[in-house]
């Protein structure tokens, strides 16, 4: 096996997904077949070849300063789950 | 000929002779929609009210001599574009209920040029798949054979126009999104260059990979849509301050000069169909016919290419689908009263099977231990790859290759095997690593009747010749007159 149950579990839990116990197998399954079919990666050979992030020539865009029309804040808050004078509500925290 | 079946390029020239209104195009589109909806399932969200107030403006615009080329043209959204005010839900629980409050620059553009929106297509989730199974709420069918995928992830607006739902439509395409569904569902579908069109306002699967495209009845229309969503914008900083050519002006007939390559490890690839083979065979010799020369080229990392998408694709979505945490949009699990157990718990509930795999697949990449070996050398060999395709265009203008393996599959077929289900995408995905454009036309039929794409690829915004190309192919042959019977 490629890839473990807890292996899933940890990695989701770094994903932040409470994953289906009865899908934990299947993932864990699925996801070691992929990264097994992954492995053929290792027969090329890549010492000193620089890694590409991006496709297309562009280095860095900047732009000036200005100030520009943004969302209105209503707007920017109207499909927030739970919200309150402006604000988004979580859940506590911290508890006392 | 009925008013939904027009293209693009004739229903404007009788919108601007008057000969026909765009009230009465859009009725006719609807009322084509609620002819077929029920077998095709192309829709996600449908606004016929919003439509006809559009069309009704579209109207009084001609009326006064205001017109462009796409004023008054019934279009389908794929439903991962916002658009203000219209639901756009990524085909996802975690977005069902998303109102976003501003548009998307391509539906910006479509909105100022007097287009009409008639509805939100449907996709795999985040347009995380190539058969439109992994939609969290609906169902599409291939408009040739309804038990059949209309392949993904923009399967809903490839269905829509295959299905005269809509004049065209835009769909996304990451690995093949756009290529692979209008190759199954016979329609014309362009990714263009990485950069080339702006990606503000459309949900990010895998930044570095994403562009948003046409999905057509023929080439011309192609081109049409191509000259309005192109372009910079300074709301995206990966769109390419390049100008931009009037695409309309390549559909000329004339291949003398053009070369077109043959990649030799494409036509050895596993699966493929025979059918698929031959027709890709004999469009070959069609181009060539027509005075394009013709040279066998390598791309020696093809079938490195999947792996390396399949970890850099993963790898970027898991990040980008951070920001789903139940807090400033979307759905919320409220039973929750701690937060890491709202955030889990959100997740979980509004992320569909395919998406949780590859948020775990791209999370496992790119953590500790395991960076290097899956998410650097990933990186690494797509620069290998991209150099590939410099070599090759140093000896012929395009490359010409299948879109798919095989034609549309069943429904239902490999929705268990994700690992076969991501090779079918081994002709496309080598595009958006390489960031270059690639264009699907109808290129023939399988003996079971379904349609089947031939995918030319080009340099960085060489488009033009994509256009080019294609639309001699498309002159000489009868595909994509074919409409499938519904």
């Amino acid at each position: 096996m490629k890839i473990t149950k807890q292996e899933v579990l940890h990695v989701a839990n770094l994903a932040r997904l409470d994953v289906d116990k009865v899908l934990i197998d299947k993932f864990a399954g699925q996801i070691g077949t992929i990264l097994e079919y992954v492995d053929i990666l290792k027969s090329v050979e890549t010492q000193g070849v620089t890694p590409t992030s991006h496709a297309i020539f562009l280095t860095n865009a900047f732009r000036e300063d200005d100030e520009k029309q943004s969302l209105d804040g209503d707007l920017a808050l109207s499909n927030a789950p739970e919200k309150e004078d402006g604000n988004f509500i979580v859940p506590k925290v911290i508890n006392s | 000929m009925k008013l939904y079946e027009l293209t693009i390029k004739k229903a404007h020239m009788l919108l601007k002779k008057k000969e026909i209104s765009s009230r009465e195009l859009t009725r006719a589109v609807l009322d084509r929609i609620d002819a077929v909806e029920k077998h095709v399932g192309a829709y996600i969200t449908l606004d016929s009210e919003m439509a006809l107030a559009q069309a009704k403006i579209a109207d009084k615009e001609i009326s006064q001599g205001n017109i462009l080329p796409l004023t008054g043209i019934p279009m389908a959204i794929k439903d991962l574009m916002c658009t203000k005010g219209l639901r756009t839900t990524c085909a996802s629980r975690i977005l069902e209920n998303f109102v976003p409050p501003y548009d998307a620059t391509v539906v910006k553009k479509l909105k100022t040029q007097g287009a009409v929106i008639v509805g939100k297509s449907n996709m795999d989730e985040f347009a995380m798949g190539s058969s439109n199974e992994h939609s969290a709420l609906k169902l599409t069918r291939n408009p040739w054979d309804l038990t059949r995928i209309p392949g993904g992830s923009s399967g809903g607006s490839a269905a829509a126009v295959a299905a005269d739902m809509c004049i065209g439509s835009l769909g996304s395409d990451t690995g093949g999104s756009i290529r692979q569904p209008a190759s199954h569902c016979g329609v014309v579908g362009m990714k263009p260059t990485y950069g080339r069109v702006s990606r503000f306002g459309l949900v990010a699967f895998a930044s570095s990979l994403d562009q948003i495209g046409p999905l057509t009845k023929d080439v011309t229309d192609c081109a049409m849509v191509m000259n309005v969503i192109s372009g910079y914008d300074s709301a995206d900083s990966t769109s390419v301050p390049e100008d931009v050519p009037d695409y309309t002006s390549f559909l000329e007939n004339d291949l003398k000069g053009m070369v077109v390559g043959i990649p030799k490890e494409y036509s050895a690839g596993k699966g493929l169909d025979p059918d698929v083979s031959d027709a890709v065979k004999n469009a070959v010799e069609k181009i060539q016919g027509m005075g394009a020369g013709c040279v066998e080229i390598s791309l020696p990392h093809t079938e490195h290419a999947v792996a390396a998408y399949y970890v850099i694709a993963p790898s970027e979505a898991s990040s980008n689908l951070a920001r789903y945490d139940g807090v400033k949009y979307g759905y919320r699990d409220k039973t929750k009263e701690n937060l890491m157990e709202m955030y889990k718990s959100t997740r979980s509930r509004g992320f569909g099977p395919e998406v949780q795999r590859r948020i775990i697949l791209g999370t496992y990449s790119l953590s500790a231990g395991y960076y290097d070996a899956y998410y650097g050398k990933a990186s690494q060999v797509r620069t290998l790859i991209i150099e590939d395709f410099k070599k090759a265009f140093e000896i012929c203008d395009v490359i010409l290759s299948p879109v798919a393996p095989t034609p549309a599959f069943k429904i239902g077929e490999m929705v268990d095997d994700p690992l076969t289900m991501y090779l079918s995408d081994i002709f496309t995905l080598s595009a958006n690593l390489a960031g270059i454009p690639g264009i699907s036309v109808p290129c023939g039929f399988s003996s079971k009747g379904l349609p089947i794409g031939l995918q030319i690829m080009a340099k960085h915004f060489d488009e033009g010749k994509l256009i080019k190309i294609a639309y001699n192919f498309e002159q000489a042959t009868n595909f994509h007159k074919k409409k499938p019977n519904l």
